[in-house]
Parts: structure tokens; C-alpha cells; sequence
């Protein structure tokens, strides 16, 4: 049950204790790393753990350690070395003796570490606040700005820049710098969705890493010596994986970026809502950046039960549909939604059964799937959905091209083989047995019911949001939303239910689809339901079995979902 | 606790209230026979010491000094866009009288080499705006500056001044990047960022490298 108190403890984790800013706190001895491998603990980590944020460019904690922005020195004190009893120097009271790191050659100047990298000592005293600590970052910051260009005005990263946010938390106003800053060339064509700018780099080689060792495709390296180091791909060859968009959000500067997004909107404008990428079944977690209704982004949202902190980028550019002008956005068939309603729920009252059949797509919502399976109960109806497949990758994106595929398949619209029931139809249509069509979010003429059969139809009920063939043969036809537009829970390939929310207003007419569901079912079948996706989802979680074993609740989902057994 | 106001208690005579009517007038009547000048209107009535009003819109008004003018774009001395699109002036503006169409990856290039980017549109409503001078304050780019005086291609018929900033409808109040660069006129840039910018880094493709004597102010 949500709230109910859980009672049993954590596996005891081996800790270690040392101090930050001159607190002692007990921390994991070891930390997964980006292999999801325990390593030791690091300074940074460390610090993370107190509450204290160590400034960093090249760290990343889903990628392998690289240590090379030096953004993250600090300044530590570590126990001496042992003497020849074995014991090391103490104090007169006895406690282990600390010395603060200094320069070999250079006593009176304090030496610093770079947390990234530093594994934890027992005993080890951080000061991650010191002036000793400031003075390095301020040191680094300024070098790192040397040949940076005062470019953010035309940035497109200006506003989420790690070098904007860090000049001002602990930069120096002036540079020392008198020389000419090096210029290395600018708007570069790196691939298909990349474009580079290779004077804004800090060579934090992160793009490189998350190339080579997350996308396999080691298409990134540094080439020329010195200030004039510059990324590039091989011998021009083009950077176009399908994740290469990946590397403009881990970027912690400017220097690569994303076409699409290019010149678009500056980033402070967008309102970020959470969100499911509906592209397949991995159901990868965005963050959708949207201004005055126009989706203008998606960004990975991270959640390491399903996409880490990536997403792919043929998922990620497939938004577009949302804006586009063609969304059907008139009810069709009647003057209106309250007439389509009534006439739709007349002419079902009067329907026999089993001779409805309802086809509700796998992109529509749990809940509207819920939803149409009480109304097929009602008439005893053959319900399916129609599936799309395509290309997948070993790393996120999968061949079913559906959303929600296991979603449709536990609430049982469709049977193990989605699709399965499609000739059933067909021949039910073609014997004049089935006499009425509902159909939610597919293109049936592409899955064998084709435009003849629809047209021996008494009754065809279409809701969709782009026209296809379907809709232009239906006799009712009820426009629908985006996911963008509304709220509900998809159910991913590996049955993690998962909540996304409503960014953007619907076109026109347009509703969300479980709200005129919702009201048909009360008239059709008298029960009356939930009118919230709260309390819709609710309902479902109790009479769906694999919902139910998992005592789902709307707002136990949280941000990230709940899996359910499959 | 709200605090009680007391009432000021009215005497008969108050309350008749045309002792009130009557005062109100001797003060038109007083101004309207005034010999007294006011200090806006001193230069004006040099030659008439008893007039006191403005025979508007033939007669011109002196702006005060205080007085900021409207918002509007500038142009470089080689007549290029200044504005990059950057948005600040959007996102600092109180009562959200700017609004910028950014150019978009494929939007026309910008007008001077190096600058990368220009705005599609740049509207500013002149209804909304409250001309506080927060655009010109934030902005990078040197680009929007408030004009009080004459603009290029004043007409002195059309009395197109900004105090007399006039429309027939909305629509034509909000003014569209051609107005605004047409009405700013030309700021005489200094600095020249980005042709500075472009020079050193052509200069660093060449061998040997050539650098622009950096001892010399532009």
C-alpha cells in the first residue's frame, strides 16, 4: 500500500567517515560507477553525500572518469604516513593526525586534489569550502576562459551553460589574459543533428566517452597539438549514430549542439514538463521544453530502471506530429461533442451483442484502454491492436514501435500477438456479423481492414489525431490528444507503468481521449466513473491483475514509474 | 488588527457642497486668467505671457529632460542588423511588450559576418511597453536604445513624435523590425565585436600569423 511505513532496513553498506568542511559523515566505502561496478567512494562523491556541490566539466556520473577539466580541485588533509612502528603520526590526544596537502617543494602552498578521481582515506579531511579550495577553481576557471569566446549571446547553450553558472559562482570578474584568445573554427557540420563549435570546447572529452564506450561507435577524437586542440571525426566521416544528440546534452559548454534545436528558443523560455517518449516501447523518460503551447524540445529525463540519462535521437526528433497543422482537431459527424456523444451512445445502446469490435491502438493510454475494454465487455466485443514494428538497438530503442504495447496486452485488448484478432474482424465485417467499428489511434487499413470492408460498416467510430484513411472513412469522428496534451500512464516493453504529464493544450476540439470515454461509458453502460486520471487510474490499478499485485496507485508511481510483473 | 480611520465629521455647510463646485471653479477661473508661466511651457511663451495652453499639434511640445523616449533597433554604421536574437531584452522586459521570432537553424544569416545569427521578427507593442529602459540596459549587443529626439527620416508634417507615438488600431501599434530599424537610425558602434572577432581569426589562418596590433584601440 502507498504510505504504508517500510520496516525493513537496508543491507548494511561498509562506510567510511571522513570529513567535509569540518563535519564528519559516514559514507559508502564504495560507489557504482558508470558500469553500474562498485569502485571506492571519491571526493566528489564524498561531498555530494555532505550537501556540497564540487564544480565539475569533464565528471560525469554515467560515464568512465576521465580527470582532465580539473574543474573539481579541492584542497584535502590526509593522515600522515606510518612511521616505523607501523602506526601513523597522532595527535597528543590520540586521535590520527592531519596533515593539509602541500606542494613537495613548495611547503607553504596548498596542493589540491581533483575529487573525480581521489579515492576516499579513512580519516581524510576535505575542505571543499576553503579559500585555498576557491582560489584553485578560480585559478582553473580563468585558464578554461582563456581562449573561450564571449559568445553567448549567439550560444545556444547560454542559460543552461556550465561555464556561465560557474563564472559566476567562482570565476573572477577579469581575466588576466592579455594575449589573442586562439581561433578554431566555428559552425561545423559534424553529422546529420550535430554542429560543432570547436572555439567554445574545454576538451572535457565527454562526448568522446559517451561515443566510444555507451553508443559503440568510437567516431569522436581529439586531433591537433596544444591551444589548437580541436574535436573532430574521422577524416570528416559524419557523426550520425542514432544517440549522437546525447553528446549536445552532456556538453557542459556550447561547443556541440543540437540542429533542430539551433536558433530555435533560448532555453530560459521553455516550460519543462515531465514526459514519456512515445517513439517505442522502451518508454525512455523526456522532459518536454515547450513555450506558449509549441513543443520546441524533448530531453532525457533520468531514470536508471529505464534510460539512464539518454535517449535516442530518432525518438527525441519525434515531436513534430504534435505541432503539425494537419491535427484533426473538428468532431466530425456531429454538430459537436455533446451531440457525437449522444448520437454515438444511441446508436451502441441499440447495438447486439457481439457485433461491436474495437481496435485500441497501443499508443493509447492505460487508462483509455481500461476504458475501452469495459465497452467491449458491455457488447462482448473482439477487441486488438494493430502492431507497428521496426528497427531496434541493443541499447535503447526496441522493435516494438508501440508505447504501450504491454499495457494493452494486461488490460487484454490484445492477447499475447497483438494483431492476432485483426482476421476475426475481418471476417466478422465480411459476414455482416460485426455491424459497428470503434477504433482508438490506429490506421486499421493497414493491418488488413481495408477501405471496402469499412464502408459495409453500420457504424464506424474513429478517434485519432492526424487524419489517415481510417479517418476519412469514419462516421464519427472524435479528435483526440497528443500525450503531450494530456495525462496518463504508458506500460513499457519491460512493464514499467510509468506517468507522464500535459505540457501543451490541445488543438481546436480536440479532448483527451479517456474524458469523452469516460462519458460514453456512462451512457452506455450506466456505470459511472471517475472523472480524474487520478481516480481513473485508480480504478484500473484495482481490477487489472497486474496492477493489482503491485497495489498501484496514481501518485505511487512518483516520477519515475513502478514495474509490474509480465 | 485593521487599523480605524476616522471620519472627518462635516459641517452643514459642507455638506450643501456647492461651496465646493463654486471653489472648484475659481481655480479654472484662476488659471484660465493666469498671468503665472510654468516652467514647461516658459520657452513657449516667450511672446504671449498670458498663454498658458498649446496650440498642439501646430505648436510642438519641448520634451523634458527626464523624458526616456520609445524603445527602437539601431543599425551599425554599414547598416547591418546590430540585434543577434539573444532574447534578453524579451525575457527582462516587465510588461512583456517585446517579442522576438528567433531565426531558426535555417533563418536568413545575420547581416554582419561573424554575428551568426539575426532575429526573423523583432516586435515590440507599443501599448504594453512602459519605456523603462530595462531593453537597453540589458542588452549585449548594443542594439535597442530608447530614442526621445528625431530619428532618422523624421517628417516634420506627420508629427511622428515619440510622445506623439499615434495608431488607428492595435495592429498598427505594434511596431516590426523594419519600423524599428527604420525609426532607431544608425549608432555609431565603437567596438565592432564581431568584425573584430572575424579579423583575428582570419588573421590566425594566415601564415605567418599576422595579428592586428592589439597596442592600438581599434
Amino acid at each position: 500500500m502507498a504510505g504504508e511505513i517500510k520496516t525493513e532496513k537496508p543491507p548494511a553498506v561498509e562506510t567510511i567517515t571522513v570529513k567535509v568542511d569540518g563535519k564528519e559523515i559516514d559514507v559508502p566505502k564504495l560507489t557504482p560507477n558508470w558500469q553500474n561496478n562498485l569502485v571506492p567512494t571519491t571526493v566528489l562523491q564524498a561531498c555530494e553525500h555532505a550537501g556540497i556541490e564540487i564544480p565539475h566539466y569533464c565528471y560525469h556520473p554515467k560515464l568512465p572518469v576521465a580527470g582532465n577539466c580539473r574543474m573539481c580541485l579541492v584542497h584535502v588533509g590526509m593522515p600522515g604516513r606510518p612511521g616505523p612502528d607501523g602506526k601513523p603520526p597522532m595527535n597528543e590526544d590520540g586521535s590520527l593526525k592531519i596533515d593539509p596537502m602541500v606542494l613537495p617543494y613548495e611547503r607553504s602552498t596548498p596542493k589540491g586534489v581533483i575529487g573525480c578521481a581521489t579515492d576516499l582515506i579513512p580519516g581524510m579531511e576535505i575542505y571543499a569550502s576553503s579559500p585555498e579550495t576557491k582560489e584553485m577553481r578560480e585559478a582553473v576557471l580563468e585558464s578554461l576562459l582563456i581562449n573561450h569566446p564571449l559568445d553567448c549571446t549567439i550560444c545556444d547553450q547560454a542559460g543552461e551553460c556550465k561555464l556561465q553558472e560557474y563564472s559566476v559562482e567562482h570565476g573572477q570578474s577579469e581575466s588576466q589574459f592579455a594575449e589573442y584568445k586562439v581561433h578554431k573554427p566555428k559552425a561545423v557540420d559534424l553529422g546529420p543533428r550535430i554542429m560543432l563549435d570547436a572555439e567554445r570546447c574545454v576538451l572535457c572529452t565527454r562526448c568522446i566517452r559517451f561515443s566510444k564506450d555507451i553508443a559503440n561507435d568510437d567516431a569522436l577524437g581529439i586531433v591537433n597539438r596544444g591551444s589548437y586542440n580541436t574535436i573532430a571525426t574521422f577524416l570528416d566521416t559524419p557523426f550520425d549514430n542514432n544517440y549522437t544528440l546525447n553528446t549536445a546534452d552532456i556538453c557542459p559548454v556550447g561547443a556541440l549542439t543540437s540542429k533542430d534545436f539551433r536558433f530555435q528558443m533560448r532555453v530560459w523560455f521553455l516550460k519543462e514538463t515531465k514526459s514519456l517518449c512515445t517513439d517505442c516501447g522502451t518508454g525512455c523518460n523526456t522532459v518536454i521544453g515547450s513555450r506558449e503551447n509549441t513543443m520546441y524540445r524533448y530531453e532525457p529525463r533520468e531514470n536508471d530502471a529505464v534510460n539512464g540519462p539518454w535517449m535516442c535521437d530518432s525518438g527525441r526528433l519525434n515531436y513534430k506530429w504534435i505541432g503539425s497543422e494537419n491535427r484533426l482537431s473538428q468532431v466530425q459527424g456531429a454538430s459537436g461533442w455533446a451531440t457525437a456523444i449522444t448520437e454515438i451512445s444511441g446508436k451502441l445502446e441499440e447495438a447486439a451483442p457481439r457485433s461491436v469490435a474495437i481496435i485500441g491502438g497501443a499508443r493509447q493510454t492505460n487508462e483509455e484502454l481500461y476504458l475501452l475494454k469495459r465497452l467491449a465487455e458491455k457488447f462482448e466485443a473482439i477487441t486488438d491492436s494493430v502492431p507497428r514494428t521496426g528497427k531496434g538497438d541493443r541499447l535503447l530503442s526496441h522493435t516494438d514501435k508501440n508505447p504501450n504495447s504491454t499495457g494493452s496486452r494486461l488490460i487484454g485488448i490484445t492477447d499475447e500477438r497483438p494483431g492476432s484478432r485483426i482476421a476475426d474482424i475481418v471476417a466478422g465485417i465480411e459476414d455482416g456479423t460485426i455491424k459497428t467499428l470503434i477504433v482508438f489511434g490506429d490506421d486499421v487499413t493497414k493491418a488488413g481492414i481495408s477501405e471496402t470492408l469499412l464502408d459495409k460498416l453500420e457504424l464506424l467510430v474513429v478517434s485519432d489525431i492526424l487524419p489517415n484513411n481510417t479517418t476519412s472513412k469514419a462516421h464519427y469522428l472524435l479528435p483526440g490528444c497528443a500525450h503531450a496534451e494530456k495525462r496518463g500512464t504508458f506500460t513499457n516493453i519491460k512493464g514499467r507503468v510509468q506517468k507522464f504529464m500535459k505540457a501543451l493544450e490541445a488543438p481546436g476540439d480536440a479532448r483527451p481521449e479517456w474524458e469523452f470515454l469516460h462519458e460514453l461509458i456512462e451512457n452506455t453502460t450506466g456505470q459511472n466513473g471517475f472523472s480524474t486520471i487520478e481516480g481513473l487510474f485508480n480504478q484500473m490499478a484495482n481490477e487489472v491483475e497486474a496492477f493489482k499485485a503491485k497495489n498501484l496507485t496514481w501518485s505511487a508511481l512518483g516520477d519515475t514509474g513502478v514495474t509490474v510483473e509480465i | 488588527m485593521p487599523k480605524e480611520v476616522q471620519r472627518v465629521k462635516l459641517s452643514w455647510w459642507e455638506k450643501l457642497y456647492i461651496p465646493t463646485f463654486l471653489n472648484g471653479f475659481k481655480v479654472t477661473l484662476g488659471h484660465f486668467f493666469s498671468f503665472k508661466k510654468s516652467k514647461v511651457y516658459e520657452e513657449k511663451n516667450k511672446d504671449n505671457k498670458f498663454k498658458t495652453t498649446l496650440n498642439y499639434p501646430e505648436e510642438l511640445w519641448t520634451v523634458p529632460e527626464g523624458f526616456r523616449g520609445a524603445p527602437y533597433l539601431v543599425s551599425d554604421q554599414e547598416g547591418a542588423t546590430k540585434c543577434v536574437s539573444c532574447q534578453l531584452c524579451e525575457f527582462v522586459c516587465p510588461p512583456k511588450a517585446i517579442r522576438i521570432t528567433p531565426p531558426g537553424e535555417d533563418g536568413e544569416a545575420a547581416q554582419r559576418e561573424g554575428a551568426e545569427k539575426m532575429p526573423e521578427d523583432f516586435e515590440i507593442n507599443m501599448l504594453r511597453c512602459i519605456f523603462c529602459g530595462f531593453c537597453e540596459e540589458v542588452c549585449p549587443e548594443q542594439a535597442i536604445y530608447l530614442a526621445k529626439d528625431y530619428y532618422e527620416g523624421y517628417d516634420e508634417k506627420l508629427m511622428n513624435r515619440d510622445y506623439a507615438m499615434t495608431g488607428t488600431n492595435r495592429e498598427e501599434m505594434i511596431f516590426h523590425k523594419d519600423k524599428l530599424l527604420k525609426r532607431g537610425g544608425t549608432h555609431h558602434d565603437q567596438i565592432k565585436k564581431w568584425e573584430k572577432k572575424t579579423r583575428e581569426a582570419k588573421a590566425q589562418d594566415t601564415f605567418p600569423i599576422d595579428l592586428p596590433d592589439k597596442s592600438k584601440k581599434n
